[in-house]
């Protein structure tokens, strides 16, 4: 259904993705058959509960899976605009594009800004660093256009700022720090592992509308993980909604929070308790969900309206029809 | 960091000063006194000593005056610089000390030395690799040299020394340079004996250090900074060196100061079991003769060693550690 | 004791202040908390909502202020009370954590649990704790399996549960929820909320909730204080100020919280022209 003007400008194909987890009592699938396109030049959220795998999907996108998971298959095609694409789950360990990738093409920036960075180095050392670890240019020079960035995340003084340690700064301004150091190199994509929920609701506010402008200066791709369906009506073109290492539904973000076609989408969203009346009881996902089966991996059918869902055959059709 | 210092170098005098109290009070706890043990010795031989002799000598040692003078006594010429006289060596206690300490302190440090370069990499090498064959193998060597105390050691080093190679491993010097003034070829001889006693007295230190870097640096090593470092593309190597050993390293470093006092007494023991000309033998042998200012005075060095060591790693840590420089 | 105290009162707060190092954490503040009501305070973190809640249960001493506590015995003042003479009284006042798996032992099986603030109580006899536990179990949606079982095995959501039935196995009046659901997943977040609602209604529970999620305090809470920089800013019935909040912190609070709704976009209030 999707026409073709649209699948030629993503920036990322992932494909049948699967990752195994070893553990005392065996394997367990984080990953099942995860497929999904990041169109380039806007935003993607992933959402889903503890436990969907949306933060697997995003480490195996920066190869970032540490034993003992394993990326078992599935392919991810990165299409960057200034060279040729390659495929990322095949890449080697010793192959110069691996480490280009990390914080060069794509980068990350992750929940805890209290943790993200290491408290002995100074906050100009360590965006710097990541100008250093992928151009040739001197040290100053490297602290110079960290001091541009930090400037343009919103931290001012910074003179005095950049000689600071982490500890030093608040929780939003740290985030801050966190995702100039991630933008310092212009990456392609921006992969935001809930970036805000480790934040005050107004830092939240900040930061998204932060990540919204900057998205919109420089042009570039946005992977956004979250369990927070407020924050994805905020921010996102398009919606991924994963539950225990599958995705059920795909749509853009008014499909998706207006329109939800699956049922555990439409759990998710009535669980919020601002929406719900006061005084009665919320609603729960199983409550909405009822015998519906929604553990069964159904491969995924588009419908007319192009958004994707996995769902049983005769609930497809019922879908279809509405 | 200016106040700081000086905080900590002024705390270091009461702490200096009751322990001073302590080891003259520890010293005078055995029956009798230098003088009485002297005694004992020249009647031994069938000399006869009058007992003005004796109250001479006690009268010249301040031995008859009230304890508490004794102390100052004894503490005031400590601080001007006189440790008192030797009976047993018949010699001034500076000289022997300076002589002694020097030794002691080269060994110590040297250990020290030993335990970093050794147990770093190991440690580093243990952790990322994590149960590996090699990893197991670091932590079977590990296990032995902590169970193995050092002066065992320094019998199976000096046996298998002498029974298979033929050579002599006692001792800092060949026996040409025993009493040679110094020159560089007598410091050239001191390098090439001293790294047996090194390795000795460090071993167990560098197993202990070994398998605590390990833990540390497991515990460091998926923390979320070093997951960001990942993702900013830094390279494997310079990512765990630059990342999570730089802060796994860090109790370490205020350890210093408390291995001193653990490679200080593991180096008496080697020191007579190897005849070395340090510290730890001298010590026994005044202790032994109730050589009461050399016994004291090489007791107050030690603590002051330890003292020094304590408040060097502190700032040692302020310097590495900027939240330690902020608080 | 109180002659001022509101005769449905179940706590009165008067000119509490507290501060760490000099730095004041609460200054000056007083409110009263209704019987059988759920009063929320919310505030962002270093707001002083948690170190207010603390200073109330007599976790940490305050410096200022009156706390009185309409107890079964009648009114009393918990802040000149010696450790000794709270114990009674700290069978009717609990609190629920925010992390369930941290504030439940490890080593201890659920039933153990359960049972160890009935035996600190010295409350009824073997089998009849048993059963107390048993129908505590029930109250929270547990099944009898889960006696024997260590908190580890079961989720989230489940360990909060065993964190509820802890807090109110010796029937308190008063629970303190400190962000108690702040750590769940949405669908957990939704059943205990509305397991928190249902335990209110069958035992007549008092709750003081503490959060920093604005939307479940509209949901669950009657009335609510906003705290910015240690004081109350405004409080009153939690429709009121949602709809109509007057200080510009409460606005700043409320224009931040995202809309499931992309159609309403969010416009954060800007700090600095709000004067904060």
């Amino acid at each position: 259904m999707t026409d073709d003007a649209q699948s030629d400008d993503n920036v990322l194909e992932i494909r049948d993705l699967a990752v195994d987890f070893k553990t005392d009592t065996g394997l367990t699938h984080a990953l099942v058959n995860v497929g999904f396109d990041v169109p380039r030049g806007k935003v993607t959220a992933i959402v889903g509960e503890s436990g969907s795998g949306k933060s697997v999907t995003a480490n195996c996108i920066m190869r970032l899976v540490q034993p003992p998971g394993r990326i078992v298959a599935g392919t991810i095609n990165f299409m960057p605009t200034d060279m040729a694409p390659f495929e990322i789950v095949s890449l080697r360990k010793k192959d110069p594009r691996l480490q280009e990738l990390r914080g060069g093409h794509i980068s990350m920036v992750f929940q805890e800004p209290m943790t993200a960075l290491s408290p002995v180095y100074t906050v100009g050392n360590q965006v710097a660093e990541a100008i250093l670890c992928h151009r040739k240019v001197t040290r100053k020079e490297a602290m110079r256009e960290a001091a541009e960035m930090l400037e343009r995340v919103g931290i001012g003084e910074m003179e005095r700022r950049i000689q600071m340690y982490p500890f030093e700064f608040s929780g939003g301004m740290r985030q801050r720090v966190v995702i100039a150091m991630a933008l310092v190199c212009h990456p392609e994509i921006l992969i935001c592992d809930e970036p805000t929920t480790a934040l005050d609701v107004t830092i939240q506010a900040e930061i998204l509308t932060l990540i919204k402008d900057l998205q919109r200066d420089l042009k570039n791709s946005v992977l956004f993980i979250t369990h927070d369906l407020g924050v994805v009506a905020q921010i996102a073109d398009q919606v991924v909604v994963m539950y225990q290492g599958r995705v059920l539904e795909i749509g853009t973000v008014r499909q998706v929070l207006k329109e939800p076609v699956h049922p555990y989408t439409r759990g998710l969203l009535a669980a919020i308790p601002g929406l719900a009346p006061k005084g009665e009881p919320l609603a729960t996902i199983a409550s909405v969900v009822g015998d519906t089966d929604i553990t069964t991996p159904y491969p995924m059918t588009t419908l007319g309206d192009g958004r994707q869902v996995s769902l049983p055959p005769d609930k497809v059709a019922l879908a279809a029809a509405e | 960091m200016r106040s700081y210092l000086a905080s900590r170098l002024l705390g270091m005098i009461p702490t200096l000063a009751i322990i001073s109290v302590i080891v003259f009070t520890v010293i005078q706890l055995p029956e009798g006194d230098i003088v009485s043990s002297m005694l004992d010795r020249l009647q031994a031989q069938g000399v006869d000593v009058t007992q003005e002799y004796v109250e001479n000598l006690r009268s010249q040692y301040n031995l008859d005056k009230p304890m508490v003078l004794q102390y100052f006594y004894w503490a005031g010429n400590f601080l001007t610089g006189d440790m008192g006289y030797s009976i047993l060596f018949n010699r001034p206690v500076n000289e022997l000390v300076w002589e002694r300490l020097g030794y002691t302190l080269s060994i110590t440090i040297s250990a020290l030395l030993f335990t970093w370069i050794v147990a770093l990499p190991i440690g580093i090498y243990s952790a990322v690799r994590q149960y590996t064959i090699g990893d197991y193998l670091m932590t079977t060597l590990a296990l032995v040299g902590l169970a193995t105390p050092p002066f065992l050691l320094a019998l199976i080093f000096m046996h298998i020394g002498f029974t298979w190679f033929g050579i002599s491993t006692g001792g800092l010097f060949s026996p040409e340079f025993e009493d040679a003034p110094w020159s560089i070829a007598k410091f050239g001889d001191m390098l090439v004996h001293i790294w047996l006693p090194m390795v000795i007295v460090g071993a167990s230190g560098a197993a202990f250090t070994m398998r605590i870097l390990r833990a540390n640096l497991l515990d460091e090593l998926n923390k979320p900074y070093v997951v960001t470092a990942r993702a900013k593309g830094v390279s494997p190597a310079k990512l765990v060196i630059k990342y999570p050993v730089r802060i796994a390293i860090n109790p370490f470093i205020s350890n210093i100061g408390l291995m001193l006092p653990a490679l200080i007494s593991g180096e008496a023991l080697v020191g007579m079991v190897m005849g070395l000309p340090t510290i730890g033998p001298l010590l026994l042998q005044s202790l032994l003769n109730q050589d009461m200012f050399l016994a004291g005075s090489l007791l107050m060095w030690l603590a002051a060693l330890v003292v020094i060591g304590i408040l060097i790693s502190d700032l040692m840590l302020a310097w590495v550690d900027p939240r330690i420089r902020f608080e | 004791m109180s002659t001022t105290a509101n005769g449905d009162a179940i706590l009165k707060v008067t000119g509490l202040s507290k501060s760490f190092d000099g730095v004041p954490a609460v200054e000056d503040v007083s409110f009263d908390v209704r019987r059988s009501e759920t009063l929320g305070i919310v505030g962002e973190s270093g707001s002083g909502k948690t170190t207010l809640v603390r200073c109330i249960l007599r976790a940490i001493d305050h410096e200022e202020g009156i706390v009185e506590y309409n107890s079964r015995d009648g009114w009393v003042e918990l802040q000149d009370m010696r450790p000794k003479e709270l114990i009674p009284l700290r069978r009717e006042m609990q609190m629920i954590f925010q992390d369930p798996f941290a504030s439940l032992n490890p080593r201890m099986t659920v039933r153990e649990i359960l049972e160890e603030p009935l035996i600190i109580h010295q409350v009824g006899d073997r089998t009849q704790r048993l059963d107390a536990v048993v129908d505590m179990l029930n109250h929270v949606q547990l099944d009898r399996d889960a006696l024997t079982r260590y908190p580890h095995a079961f989720s989230g959501g489940q360990r909060q549960r065993i964190g509820i039935a802890r807090a109110l196995i010796l029937h308190p009046d008063l629970v303190v929820c400190d962000e108690s659901v702040s750590a769940l997943d949405v669908s957990v977040q939704a059943q205990i909320i509305n397991l928190l609602e249902d335990l209110q209604q069958e035992l007549g529970l008092t709750y003081l909730f503490v959060a920093h999620d604005l939307s479940v305090v509209q949901h669950i809470c009657d009335r609510v204080l906003v705290m910015h920089q240690g004081r109350v800013v405004e409080s009153g019935e939690v429709d009121e100020i949602f709809a109509n909040p007057q200080e510009n912190y409460t606005k700043l609070l409320l224009s931040a919280i995202p809309s499931p709704d992309p159609d309403i976009r969010l416009k954060p209030l800007d700090r600095r022209e709000l004067g904060l």
